[in-house]
């Protein structure tokens, strides 16, 4: 059997876990097993919904006072127990924050081998990976081999697709967890108060970055005229101090996937790239035609970003495409 | 009340420096690094970082690990510079080192060594192999607690009070040390290392340890670049004047 971590708010599904299932329903049906699926806390039948539309045929579920908030290495004690009760011979997790941290408790609790970001199995004698390193700049090719098989599915890269079955059976599953595995734990939940649209979500993201000499002023007032715009920069711009952490692109920043990706004084080094693969489409802004964003971009103004971004908020405005 | 000073391990791989493109060696094992120059991941940074920071605050002494080749001394030199205290070099040799391997000569080294760490600050996940697990396998093997990806850092009277982000706000941990704390970049701002910083640095003192290999489960086959659209852009102009052509594109995409 292949059992997959399902990660879900109040019964709603999250998107990674959906495309990790996907991934997982590939591996049961290359291996003629049946797909299900563990998850934590109440609103079991909401998940069970959801995920039996997805081919998975049992829910086991976890809903125990002590694990009710979030606590990783409980949790990876859990999967263990979960699937070593199940013989299970695959633990797949989604490639979210938790999934890895959570099969990362599992496999050293296991004594076993974890692939992480992996994108496509194919299954033979040992598992042939594909897996993406350096946030998707390279492909690993990789063969696992461990009795059973723990890997994490890399976010978004992997499409998740229904299959129409009926809501999976719910059966409860209660691990039984030492203390000591509630060393951590999540004891609050803060919200941000960062106002604006946010990166991930925004239709349009012009960035700034090492030539941009720290005056965003210009870009700033760009996206002031467009409707769901945001605001991104290179990790350069935010070396420098000039922006936020919160707005870098790429590798170890954000990820984003506008329908038009504006990057102004940017060079294109593959790390700031990775974190806007998602874009439909890419207008460079850059003083050198050389430069290898040229290369990637759809679309290209070779100049001078302090003069073409007033000149784009200017004849915004002109065509009355006002704020 | 008096501050105990602490003691903080900091464990950091040297990356290249990778640019515009990529390319492997003819084997396909690795990236062909003859032109590249070489540094350590914004994640790691910011964890040699926060480790300065706390000493700063609190008093103790910063050691800096690496797993790898001799050359990833400079790394360590590095990291020293920015003003950690001294430097392990587990001497891995050139074959890149898996996941499994990693975690349990990093543990083991802790575990023989004579220092007892309060914190051991790890990136999320390395920059070029990305296994996302050496910190969580570390703790396991020394019975400490862990968190990862953490973007926001506090300790007070032995407690650290670690948060993360997650879509539209951040979750909010609290971890009793000794404890493995795993961070991504954003925690904080990394200095830059002043000239003189790194001409003491290349006198610290750095150890240097032989780990026994590990069976590791996960092998590698090949490596692949994967394939770019390259075809050249669409110019629009090479003055202001294209403005009129970007807002006809945003037309056209029904952003505006
Ligand atoms: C492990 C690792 C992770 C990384 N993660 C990230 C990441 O998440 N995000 C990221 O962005 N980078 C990341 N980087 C850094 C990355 O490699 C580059 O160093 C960085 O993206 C360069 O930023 P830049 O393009 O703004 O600056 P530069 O590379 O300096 O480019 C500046 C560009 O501006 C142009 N220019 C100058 N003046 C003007 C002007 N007046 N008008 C128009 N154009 C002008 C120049 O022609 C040049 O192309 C990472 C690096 C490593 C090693």
């Amino acid at each position: 059997m292949v059992l997959t971590l399902v990660e879900h708010d109040d019964g709603d599904v999250d998107d990674v876990s959906l495309q990790a299932l996907a991934l997982a329903r590939d591996v049961a049906d290359q291996t003629g097993e049946s797909l299900d699926a563990v998850a934590f806390g109440p609103e079991a039948d909401a998940v069970a919904e959801q995920i039996g539309a997805h081919g998975v045929q049992t829910l086991r579920v976890v809903d125990d006072d002590a694990l009710a908030d979030y606590a990783p290495e409980a949790y990876g004690r859990a999967v263990v127990q979960c699937a070593e009760e199940l013989g299970t011979e695959a633990v797949i997790a989604p490639g979210t924050d938790r999934g890895a941290e959570t099969l990362s408790h599992a496999a050293a609790k296991l004594d076993e081998p974890m692939a992480a970001e992996v994108t496509e199995v194919a299954v033979g004698e040992a598992y042939e990976l594909t897996r993406q390193r350096w946030g998707g700049t390279l492909i690993e090719h990789s063969k696992l081999t461990a009795d059973t098989n723990l890997l994490t599915v890399a976010a978004n890269e992997v499409s998740a697709a229904e299959t129409g079955g009926d809501a999976a059976a719910v059966e409860a599953f209660a691990p039984d967890v030492d203390e000591s595995d509630l060393r951590v734990q999540l004891t609050e939940v803060e919200e941000s108060d960062i106002e604006g649209v946010p990166l991930g979500e925004a239709r349009v993201v012009v960035s700034g970055g090492r030539g941009t000499d720290g005056d965003f002023s210009e870009l700033e007032a760009l996206v002031e005229r467009v409707p769901n715009a945001a605001l991104g920069s290179s990790r350069a711009a935010v070396n420098e101090g000039w922006r936020p952490h919160d707005d870098q692109i790429g590798q170890t920043g954000a990820k984003i996937a506008p329908e038009i990706y504006i990057p102004c004084g940017i060079s294109g080094a593959v790390q700031h790239m990775v974190g806007c693969k998602g874009a439909e489409n890419i207008l460079a802004v850059n003083t050198d035609p050389e430069a290898a964003i040229i290369q990637k971009a759809d679309y290209a103004v070779i100049a001078d970003l302090h003069e073409v971004a007033p000149a784009i908020a200017e004849e915004l405005e002109a065509r009355g495409h006002a704020e | 009340m008096e501050d105990t000073p602490m003691e903080i391990l900091t464990a950091i791989k040297r990356v290249p420096e990778t640019g515009a493109k990529v390319s492997l060696t003819d084997d396909k094992q690795a990236i062909d690094t003859t032109s590249l120059g070489f540094t350590f991941s914004p994640h790691e940074e910011c964890a040699v970082e926060e480790g300065v920071q706390l000493v700063e605050e609190h008093g103790g002494n910063v050691t800096i690990l690496t797993l790898g080749a001799e050359d990833a001394t400079e790394q360590l030199r590095s990291a020293i510079a920015m003003g950690a205290d001294n430097g392990i070099l587990l001497d891995g040799g050139d074959e890149e080192w898996g996941p499994v391997g990693t975690a349990s000569a990093i543990a083991d080294a802790v575990e023989e060594g004579d220092t007892n760490f309060d914190l051991l600050l790890f990136g999320n996940e390395s920059a070029d192999t990305a296994n996302h697990q050496i910190g969580v396998r570390v703790a396991e093997q020394l019975d400490l607690p862990c968190i990862t990806g953490i973007k926001d850092l506090d300790i007070a009277d032995g407690i650290a009070t670690a948060k993360r982000d997650v879509p539209g706000g951040s979750e909010v941990y609290e971890i009793d040390l000794p404890a493995v704390i795993t961070v991504k970049e954003g925690l904080n701002e990394p200095r830059y290392p002043s000239m003189r910083a790194k001409m003491q640095a290349r006198k610290a003192s750095v150890d240097q340890q032989s780990p026994a290999p590990h069976e590791e489960g996960l092998e590698l086959v090949e490596l692949e670049v994967p394939e770019t659209d390259d075809s050249p852009a669409e110019i629009l102009g090479e003055s202001p004047e294209a403005a009129e052509d970007v807002v006809d594109v945003l037309e056209e995409l029904e952003v505006v």
